[in-house]
């Protein structure tokens, strides 16, 4: 047994009068949590260290008394041990489980703290909730709910301060929101290492600001909004766009990089209004990069294709499908896809390579990496490709190949999926020769020349699995539909197979594909759709531990062998 | 007078031709326990420390022997001495004093305490307001150099610690322990929480520390020097040497004096040392010990056993022996032995909102309670002076201070809380009375007393 899969050591707390077992040494705020004991904290979380100013999670704490003199445990008169309970309230949040802890977290004394403080964090707080972004996702609001007066006390002129200091290009202050838990601060200065942002002035008056001549500019700066307790820190793109209790969160996957960035994509009637991290622990702790965050905005680009054109001619699904068809019948077929395919659309398409065969080649879409979220692959699914026996090379960033052989007349029909065949170097003059079926979802000077176009889905417009640079198999579920008319890629797959094998198109449901997948595919075995969970399934990988990935080391990922430059051919 | 003065600190302070400079600090003995100190063992030493009981002078009164056996030796980690000059509490110029006329004392305790403790390197932090007081400690410590009582191997003992004076850049949270070691690492001077970041284990970048007092580095120098046991005697049990009292106020001959602990009574030191009330009035109010302690009324009586003595006691104000176990008993402290006091011309309202102006400014900002609860205090008592005050506020600032008290990350929240509650206990009347007075459309009421805000 390696030493990750040993059990943890379990301590015993005692929360309210009864007995937990918790991690040793977790943080008690995240301990209690675990056991369903939610401890109100704003301050506190989870991959940041203890600031311990909020003062929400304020409860009381003890141990078992001893005798000092003896180390005899001290009874009451029913002969239990008596508990020292400290004489202050003390923060949760700087304490860590330790095997016989005694906490209080509902007496009356922590309850008059949490009012307290809910108090004061309001008194200098603007009634800015009904125009707040933050309103309905607020710890304040939530907080307040549980622990606020209903009323205020508090007659005095509240604090003044900035209402709108862009901080950086994506991230807008309004510091008289700000309740000063110096999250933000700490996550610039821990996380991205990037300390740019600072407190000024003293007491009720400190107001959040970056260092003179600094801006909040990273990539990672919009973690701080996500992080925000409050309505302070808010998105650029976002701010005074939707009232959050309007959308709908889905699980998604990031296809920035193959780290496989855990998110979630809120919507509403079909329409995408922000893309926040989920937490994963083992592939993105909470947090991701701004560019992943504004990949939705390609969902409703101007180059976005929404129609089947044969011959750059109109047409239906059925004709696009059946003269797709004919062209991959007409001579010797080559595929050309990439890691920007799902697990399922490349095992669709490996069904029908096997039925149409012509070689397989994976273009490479490599980037520079920032060594933390972004990975030097800027596709999310290469692995798959591997794993789904689709391919058993690694992709190639130049098709010399297939040039060749469309040179030599060897190659008649291509069939490209979603990739730029002219920027991957094949001339357009000979492209116009060759018969191209495009499958893709946005316009490029590969799908003006194509005989055959048929658009497809966005990642938000559909659901699948993608293999992150780890190995780890991670789903992603449909967050808006597609424009009207157009179907998943695996079904347009399944359509031209069904075509060629005359048959009738099944158009199989994610988990469906998955039932013939787990049978077919070893990797998969006993897996369904449904048993993958929200955090994904690690895959055995070292079968392809010798393959020379892009990637370089980033949070959460080492790789296994030597990277292989960016320019390397095959 | 009724009892004389024991200057053991102050001994040559006002002294006719006494310079602060080392020639004249060593003509009176100076640096002898030193030299007598670095001969000894520094365990020795800190069991002498321990046995006199010597305790903090920067108004927590924690015996210092004992702080100094809470330090980390084991993490291998070098040790830190600071001493804390960063004296800001309203009503408190001892160490002052010290400072500027006596530097070379307080150089010798620091080197003894940081001889004793094996510190690496020690720091003074000074206020920033303490101008020359900076530039006088560090021309002390260039003559300590030329003379090797401090810097590379300490008078030929292969012990090596030098001091660096750091000045303060005028925040009172600074001088809060943690607040000053945080300001020390050139960051923002914000209290750490504790645990963990005890100082005697985390302190100053890290490394176990120790802070003390200027005062009592210099008591530090006579504890060793007369011998711990020896030092104990004097005072009372508990509170053992001499006490710096600085009396400011309302009073005829304000000024500082230094008394052995509990030898000299409230009475005795505000009529017969301070030369009793301006003419015509009478005293009303006692802050004993720095503005954050709690007020005594003049009139109330305190009653209990004294646990040194075991006997009854029934005092008035003026019967209460100036130590800090009495204080203690008449639910107040020593503090830093800051007396302010207010006769009858002070209008009460006007007080406790000169003091939440101070602490409203001062509250660094950083946990919720403190940073919200003393800016509330602050505005609501200026509005409550400027005659808009309602009667409900009276309850709500009591309500406030109480959600202050025990909820902060450093005492800041009880320097605020504190005169809240006690101003609230003993002087509830008269402010109910000035807004009474003031609710006849009177406007700002303040018939005797003379603005204080």
């Amino acid at each position: 047994m390696s030493e990750g899969n040993a059990e943890p050591k379990l301590a015993r707390i005692n929360i309210d009068g009864k007995d937990y077992q918790v991690p040793d040494g977790m943080n008690l705020v995240d301990a209690c949590e675990s056991v369903g004991v939610e401890i109100p904290h704003y301050c506190y979380h989870s991959h940041l260290s203890v600031a311990g100013n909020c003062r929400m999670c304020l409860v009381e704490m003890g141990m078992p008394m001893r005798d000092r003199a003896t180390g005899e445990p001290v009874l009451d008169d029913d002969g239990v041990q008596k508990i020292g309970w400290m004489p202050k309230p003390a923060i949760a949040c700087a304490s860590n489980a330790k095997d016989g802890t005694y906490i209080k977290t509902q007496s009356p004394l922590v309850k008059s703290c949490r009012e307290g403080v809910m108090e004061f964090l309001l008194v200098n707080h603007p009634l800015d909730c009904p125009i707040c972004d933050q309103a309905g996702e607020c710890r304040l609001q939530e907080f307040s709910t549980d622990y606020g007066r209903g009323f205020s006390r508090y007659v005095e002129e509240k604090n003044v301060k900035p209402k709108r200091t862009e901080l950086g290009p994506r991230v807008t202050l309004d510091d008289e929101r700000c309740i000063l838990c110096s999250r933000c601060v700490r996550f610039c200065e821990e996380i991205d290492e990037n300390p740019v942002l600072g407190f000024i002035e003293r007491g009720s008056h400190s107001t959040l600001t970056c260092f003179p001549g600094k801006k909040l500019d990273s990539n990672y700066s919009l973690n701080t909004v996500d992080i925000c307790p409050v309505g302070a820190l808010t998105s650029t793109d976002f701010r005074f766009k939707m009232r959050v209790w309007f959308l709908k969160p889905t699980k998604s996957i990031c296809t920035e990089s193959s780290a496989g960035v855990n998110t979630e994509v809120w919507s509403r009637e079909g329409k995408i209004y922000r893309i926040t991290p989920r937490r994963n622990d083992e592939v993105n702790d909470s947090w991701m990069a701004d560019s992943g965050r504004a990949l939705y905005h390609t969902v409703e680009a101007e180059d976005r294709m929404k129609r089947f054109r044969i011959d750059g001619q109109v047409c239906t699904l059925g004709e696009a499908t059946l003269r797709a068809r004919e062209l991959i019948q007409v001579g010797t077929v080559a595929y050309v896809a990439s890691g920007k395919l799902s697990v399922e659309e490349q095992y669709s398409l490996r069904k029908l390579v096997e039925k149409e065969p012509g070689r397989v080649t994976f273009v490479a879409h490599t980037q520079d990496g920032d060594g933390r979220l972004i990975s030097n692959d800027a596709t999310p699914n290469v692995r798959g490709g591997l794993v789904t026996g689709l391919i058993k090379q690694l992709p190639v960033t130049e098709l010399e190949a297939l040039r060749d052989k469309l040179a030599a007349g060897e190659v008649k029909t291509v069939v490209s999926l979603g990739e730029d065949l002219i920027a991957a170097g094949i001339p357009p003059e000979m492209l116009k020769k060759a018969n191209l079926v495009y499958l893709g979802t946005h316009r490029n000077a590969t799908s003006d020349i194509a005989k055959v176009v048929i658009p497809t889905l966005t990642v938000f417009e559909k659901s699948g699995t993608f293999i992150n640079q780890q190995f780890r198999l991670q789903k992603f579920a449909q967050a808006v539909p597609g424009p009207a008319g157009l179907l998943p890629d695996v079904w347009i797959l399944d359509m031209i197979l069904a075509e060629c094998e005359g048959a009738k198109c099944a158009r199989p449901s994610t988990p469906q594909v998955w039932a013939r997948m787990a049978e077919e595919v070893p990797a998969f075995a006993g897996l369904s759709y449904a048993k993958i969970p929200d955090t994904g399934v690690l895959l055995d990988g070292s079968a392809y531990a010798e393959l020379p990935f892009p990637e370089t080391k980033g949070w959460h990922y080492e790789p296994a062998a030597e990277p292989a430059t960016a320019s390397s051919k095959f | 007078m009724a009892v004389e003065q024991r200057r053991v600190i102050y001994k040559h302070v006002d002294e006719e031709g006494y310079t602060p400079d080392i020639d004249c600090y060593m003509k009176h003995g100076g640096y002898e326990v030193l030299k007598k100190a670095i001969g000894a063992k520094p365990e020795d030493l800190c069991k002498e420390v321990l046995d006199s009981g010597v305790t903090g002078r920067g108004g927590a009164g924690f015996p210092t022997g004992m702080k100094w056996r809470f330090l980390d030796r084991k993490s291998g980690k070098p040790i830190y001495l600071i001493c804390n000059a960063d004296e800001s509490e309203p009503g408190t110029f001892k160490d002052r004093q010290i400072i500027y006329q006596d530097p070379h004392q307080l150089i010798e305790g620091m080197m003894i305490s940081a001889f004793a403790i094996q510190a690496k390197q020690a720091w003074i932090y000074i206020r920033g307001e303490f101008i020359n007081g900076a530039r006088i400690l560090e021309n002390a410590i260039e003559e300590a150099r030329a003379k090797n009582f401090l810097g590379d191997n300490v008078l030929g003992s292969g012990f090596s610690c030098d001091i660096v004076v750091h000045r303060g850049a005028g925040a009172y949270i600074c001088g809060e322990e943690t607040g000053l070691i945080e300001s020390l690492e050139g960051k923002r001077g914000y209290p750490r929480i504790k645990p963990p970041y005890f100082p005697a284990a985390l302190g100053a970048y890290m490394c176990p520390t120790i802070v003390n007092n200027v005062e009592t580095m210099a008591q530090v120098k006579h504890v060793i020097g007369m011998g711990g046991s020896e030092f104990a005697k004097f005072g009372v049990k508990g509170d053992p040497g001499t006490h710096i009292f600085g009396v400011s106020g309302h009073v005829q001959k304000p000024g500082y004096y230094e008394f052995e602990a509990g030898k000299i009574t409230v009475g005795e030191m505000l009529y017969d040392v301070c030369g009793g009330p301006l003419p015509g009035r009478t005293f009303k109010a006692l802050i004993p010990g720095g503005s954050s302690t709690k007020i005594l009324r003049f009139g109330e009586r305190f009653t209990g056993k004294h646990p040194n003595t075991g006997e009854d006691f029934d005092w008035g104000v003026e019967d209460i022996p100036l130590d800090a176990v009495s204080l203690k008993c008449c639910g107040t402290f020593l503090g830093t032995g800051g007396l302010i006091v207010m006769d009858d011309s002070t209008d009460m309202m006007e007080a406790i909102a000169n003091l939440m102006a101070f602490y409203g400014h001062e509250s660094c900002g950083q946990c919720t309670p403190c940073r919200e609860g003393s800016l509330w205090l602050n505005k609501m008592t200026l509005r409550m002076t400027g005659g808009a005050a309602r009667n409900q506020d009276v309850d709500l600032m009591k309500n406030i201070a109480d959600q202050i008290e025990g909820r902060t990350i450093c005492a800041h929240g009880e320097a605020v809380a504190w005169p809240v509650q006690s101003h609230y206990n003993k002087f509830k009347d008269e402010w109910l009375d000035k807004i009474a007075h003031q609710g006849n459309g009177n406007g700002r009421y303040n018939p005797k007393g003379y603005p204080l805000i």
